[in-house]
């Protein structure tokens, strides 16, 4: 599709880049070609990346490249295309391992995103593993990909969902959560940043915790994997799960990561072509992990263009990005924060990436239309995790959530709107 | 390019502060509830309903200011009709707040003022919410009405 009246690339105002990261902003917003397309007139202020980032240039022409030039299937030929698929792909998976500090690439699933990762666990190691009268713990603040593949489980196995509660700010109590790894606790699944709060768990304290139960820790990273540097080892946590598309990545692509024992344990989750050793009528042997969990054709273009994504996070520094993308939370909580009326909701010491808040007498629905209309693209609703939602008592909450690319001079013209909206409201 | 005053016009922003009919009436002999799950939007629609007419109608809930406004003048517009009546309104508003009438001829009164909803697409749902739910409410079914289910 072509960008409809594309503005020029603009300079960016001193102001607008002038933070601690050493990044160069104009060079990293020129990356990402869907910034100079206008919205309803105006320039995209995109602040959104908490449902899904943009892309940059290397990745759209990762895609295109695979598809006019390289389109094979893996693991199946002897012709040159599929070699060179092949090839590509296992790169991608090495720069995946790479990105997460795994011991192996043998660790690294690819999947569809951290959802289905989260249900390949769920449907694989916990069928096995959770029994009647067990108990899986999650926290108060997890998005519904975390909540809803546990209930299933537990409804099937007769098991019980435990929740560890938070605080008004949004932090994890960790004694409350201490008390509720008992005997029967088979699985922690945690976020690692709260999606609708912004809430950074502290998650290297709850996985020692847990492990000195004998207790596995999987960790949804769908909120993490983008704003920090992720190193499972260092973390010592059992599963990790993020999706590709918030990471600069394609839609469709995503990542679990699991230790090699623990996987090589579990039963495989899908069957079908490309996870087998043998197969005959009588009986299937399967490959090792991580093969083992991919059945049928992969989305090859989507995990050789996720390698891409992951090289220009790389090529940037995840520190950097981290760095900027710090400033620019301080900036907007200060910001959003002080206009008469806002509620901020999470405030916890620890956040990243996410500021999600209310306004007096606006529903976020009614101010999500009135930002759009200026070109400001922000979430309005529940963010899929309704239980904080309740939490708070709140029906919905706007969201602005941030990436690499968003500067202090969209969250001025964020504050701006939110301005408008009281106006038309007052 | 839609203006944001096109949808929020001034009748529209005084019944979502001070919304009418909102009460469950005494007498209430039917009712459903109504569920955006995309937004969070929940009402309950009351009826009195006596033969074929609707002698009283009030909604509680929550939501943004469309839908608050939409069912407030829904419910003052309704009020004393016939069933059939109700549901020719019901087609007539949804033809303007999705753009595929202009209201002109129609039976809607002030309720006009929703014709810029036509232009942000998104919010159509918040506009029809407690139509579907009033619907939901003369019909007699007993699950929520939700506006995802017939997309």
């Amino acid at each position: 599709m072509a960008l409809v009246n594309p503005l020029p690339v603009e300079p960016l105002p001193a102001y607008a880049i002038d933070d601690a990261s050493g990044l160069d902003l104009a060079a990293v917003r020129a990356d990402f070609p869907i910034l100079s397309r206008r919205v309803h007139g105006r320039r995209l202020v995109y602040l959104d990346n908490g449902a899904t980032s943009q892309k940059p240039r290397a990745v759209i022409d990762t895609l295109l490249r695979y598809y006019e030039e390289g389109n094979a299937n893996i693991h199946r030929g002897v012709h040159f295309l599929s070699v060179e698929a092949t090839e590509a792909h296992d790169q991608a998976r090495n720069i995946v391992q790479r990105f997460l500090n795994a011991a192996s690439a043998n660790e690294i699933v690819f999947v569809r995103g951290a959802t289905e990762a989260i249900n390949l666990v769920a449907q694989t190691w916990g069928r096995a593993n959770v029994k009647s009268g067990d108990e899986i713990l999650v926290t108060a603040m997890e998005h519904h990909s975390n909540i809803v593949p546990w209930q299933m489980l537990c409804e099937e196995k007769g098991a019980h969902l435990k929740v560890a509660p938070i605080d008004d700010s949004g932090e994890l109590i960790l004694e409350e959560y201490k008390k509720l790894i008992g005997p029967r606790t088979r699985i922690v699944a945690t976020t690692h940043v709260s999606n609708a709060l912004g809430t950074v768990v502290p998650l290297k304290r709850m996985i020692e915790i847990a492990h000195s139960r004998g207790v596995p820790v999987l960790v949804d990273g769908a909120q993490s994997a983008p704003h920090m540097r992720i190193d499972v080892q260092a973390l010592d946590c059992d599963f990790y799960a993020f999706s590709g598309h918030k990471v600069y990545g394609p839609t469709g692509i995503g990542v679990l990561y699991g230790k090699h024992a623990l996987l090589e344990a579990m039963p495989p989750y899908q069957g079908g072509g490309d996870m087998i050793a043998s197969v005959t009528f009588e009986k299937t042997t399967y490959k090792k992990p991580p093969h083992k969990f991919e059945a049928g054709t992969p989305d090859i273009g989507g995990a050789i263009a996720l390698g891409a994504a992951l090289e220009y996070v790389n090529q940037l520094g995840m520190d950097r990005i981290a760095a900027h993308e710090h400033d620019l939370l301080a900036y907007a909580t200060e910001a959003v924060g002080a206009i008469p009326g806002v509620r901020l909701i999470g405030t916890a010491r620890e956040r990243a990436g996410v500021l999600s808040f209310i306004l007096d007498d606006v529903h976020p629905h009614d101010l999500g239309t009135i930002l759009d209309n200026d070109g400001i693209a922000v979430r309005a609703g529940h963010h899929c995790a309704q239980p904080v939602m309740l939490r708070y008592g709140v029906p919905a909450t706007t969201r602005a959530s941030f990436a690499v690319y968003n500067t202090r001079e969209e969250i001025d013209l964020l504050v701006q709107g939110i301005q408008k909206a009281r106006e038309v409201f007052a | 390019m839609p203006e944001v005053n096109d949808l929020y016009q001034e009748v529209i922003l005084e019944h979502s502060k001070a919304p009418r009919n909102y009460r469950q009436p005494a007498t209430t002999n039917q009712s459903a509830e109504g569920y955006n799950p995309l937004c969070g939007d929940h009402f309950t629609v009351y009826l009195d309903v006596e033969g074929d007419s609707i002698r009283d109608i009030g909604f509680q809930g929550s939501g943004c200011a469309i839908s608050r406004a939409s069912a407030s003048m829904m419910t003052q517009l309704v009020k004393g009709k016939s069933r059939a009546e109700a549901a020719k309104l019901f087609e007539q508003f949804h033809g303007l707040v999705t753009g595929e009438a202009n209201g002109n001829g129609s039976d809607l009164g002030k309720l006009a003022v929703f014709s810029g909803v036509c232009k942000f697409p998104a919010r159509v749902k918040c506009a029809t919410l407690a139509w579907h739910t009033l619907q939901s409410a003369l019909a007699g079914t007993q699950e929520v009405v939700s506006t995802e289910d017939d997309q």
